[in-house]
């Protein structure tokens, strides 16, 4: 029976290292309701240097199709030059700029949610990038942390 | 939670545990370590909620789950989540940030160690009757479990709690024969989970469906990664200049049944008005009851929904291209997701390729 469960644990583990981690996506959830937390996005999104280039309105273009569902909407950020520069040096990297947070009310809470970019090391794994997943990634985590944290 | 006492402390004890409280508290500790709170607060809160009532993930707080599984369920839970639906492994977690993370969801009940004896070993074969007849509707005929993601975001809820998939790796390994014949002795009060007992199976009964769940985990397929050939972009480059390809995408987007959403460039809106990148170039677009039907399965898909081709120059050429919905989606640790994913993909797929053809 122990070598057995022991055999499962290994098992499991050693295939949770073939898949996503914990920590590939960002998930935050804010004690606050969505107007005031949509806003706190973007003010701290652009207290981190970055510009708020579109907030996407995924729950109208549900609801004018006939579709019930609570606020939910993307918030695309980036800087231009980087974003610039980046695009046309790796134009498969184009797919995934500018960066986006997800923003989704649950109730009278709401959901941050983006995918790690140091993910992006995986299958862009030039040393030029590196040190940009890293700093898009520091300053993601201080966003959400920022954005859930606000008063 | 404080013990009383009859014995008062004379005021020398006293003062000497002020001064001792005062030393540890003086004493160098690591200030960057996180509290159990602060880690659930960070890992768990998004889908298990802040209190503990559950959303995506099951009601932590809810005394019959607390009171029927130990520490080490809840350890190994943690550290290797359950494949393929949507609680991911949190392998980044040292040993005592994850038992921190125990120790908080603790404070919503304590473990009450069961009075009776583990089960003894029991007839795997009856015990698969006995699923199919008495476990099957809920938690499926191979034990697969309910659909979806434990509760829908601000959508109704059908039940307050998903039946969870018993054939799951990483259940399987965190779960004992005694929690799992224990449950189905006392049930789950708050849930539909009731106890098999007082609907008059005997405690042989249990044992043999104990023994029919352990046998999953011999007959479950492992999850294994997605294979995702393309890399992380369906890329394709376009025998026709840009503004054509531009024309083509748009008839591949119709063609395919998807509403045109907005054409933008790449940089609009982080460059001022006039000055954009015009060799770069977006198309949104959706297929509002597929992505309607993606929310309820998994609402996190909107990282890579409503559809999004960029037309691009690039060292002369004109690419086209789109994220692989299959190399996100082993991301999101959902198998239902896996299979909308492969839809998306082939309808990505067909966009790009029919607008270079």
């Amino acid at each position: 029976m122990i070598r057995r469960s022991l055999l499962l644990v290994a098992g499991v583990l050693a295939l949770t290292t073939t898949l996503a981690q914990a920590d590939d996506l960002m998930f935050r959830r804010v004690t606050r309701g969505f107007p005031e937390t949509i806003t706190q996005v973007q003010e701290v999104i652009r207290a981190h240097g970055y510009t708020v280039s579109r907030v996407q309105r995924v729950d109208v273009g549900l609801t004018s199709s006939g579709f019930q569902t609570a606020e939910y909407r993307l918030v695309f950020y980036g800087k231009a030059e980087e974003v610039h520069a980046l695009s046309h040096a790796h134009p498969k990297l184009a797919a995934f700029l500018p960066l986006v947070v997800i923003v989704f009310a649950e109730g009278d809470e709401t959901l941050l949610l983006a995918t790690n970019p140091r993910w992006l090391a995986r299958d862009f794994p030039d040393a030029e990038l590196r040190p940009h997943f890293a700093q898009w990634s520091r300053d993601l985590e201080a966003i959400l942390d920022e954005a859930s944290a606000a008063p | 939670m404080p013990r009383s006492t009859s014995r008062r402390p004379k005021p020398l004890s006293a003062t000497a545990a002020l001064l001792f409280t005062a030393l540890v508290s003086a004493a160098p500790v690591d200030a960057a370590e996180p509290t159990g709170e602060a880690l659930y607060q960070r890992h768990c809160a998004a889908c298990h909620g802040a209190d503990g009532r559950g959303g995506v993930g099951v009601p932590l707080a809810l005394p019959a789950f607390l009171r029927s599984v130990d520490d080490p369920y809840l350890r190994k839970t943690i550290r290797l989540g359950r494949p393929g639906r949507v609680m991911p492994a949190f392998s980044q977690l040292t040993d005592s940030e994850i038992g921190g993370i125990v120790a908080y969801v603790r404070h919503w009940g304590q473990y009450t160690p069961p009075k009776t004896p583990p089960p003894p070993p029991g007839d795997a074969r009856r015990g698969a009757s006995l699923f199919a007849a008495r476990c099957s509707a809920c938690h499926g005929a191979e034990g697969q479990g309910g659909h979806g993601t434990g509760v829908t975001f601000s959508r109704p809820r059908a039940l307050a709690i998903l039946p969870p998939a018993l054939n799951n790796p990483g259940f399987l390994a965190a779960a004992s024969d005694a929690q799992i014949y224990r449950t189905l002795a006392e049930g789950r009060s708050g849930t539909p989970m009731q106890s098999f007992l007082n609907q008059g199976l005997t405690p042989r009964d249990l044992a043999d469906i104990t023994a029919h769940v352990r046998g999953f985990g011999a007959a479950t397929k492992p999850a294994t990664a997605v294979a995702a050939d393309e890399g992380p972009a369906i890329l394709r480059e376009s025998p026709y200049d840009r503004a054509t390809t531009i024309d083509r995408l748009r008839s591949a987007i119709g063609a395919a049944n998807l509403r045109l959403v907005r054409i933008q460039t790449l940089d609009q809106g982080l460059v001022p008005d006039g000055q954009e990148d015009q060799s770069q170039t977006i198309v949104y677009s959706c297929d509002f009851p597929f992505l309607n039907e993606a929310l309820k399965i998994d609402p996190r898909v909107g990282l890579f929904l409503p559809c999004r081709i960029t037309v691009l120059e690039h060292q002369g050429k004109v690419l086209v291209l789109a994220v692989n919905p299959k190399r996100l989606s082993p991301l999101f640790n959902n198998r239902e997701l896996d299979q909308l994913c492969d839809r998306m993909y082939d309808t990505y797929l067909q966009i790009v390729e029919e607008t270079v053809l």
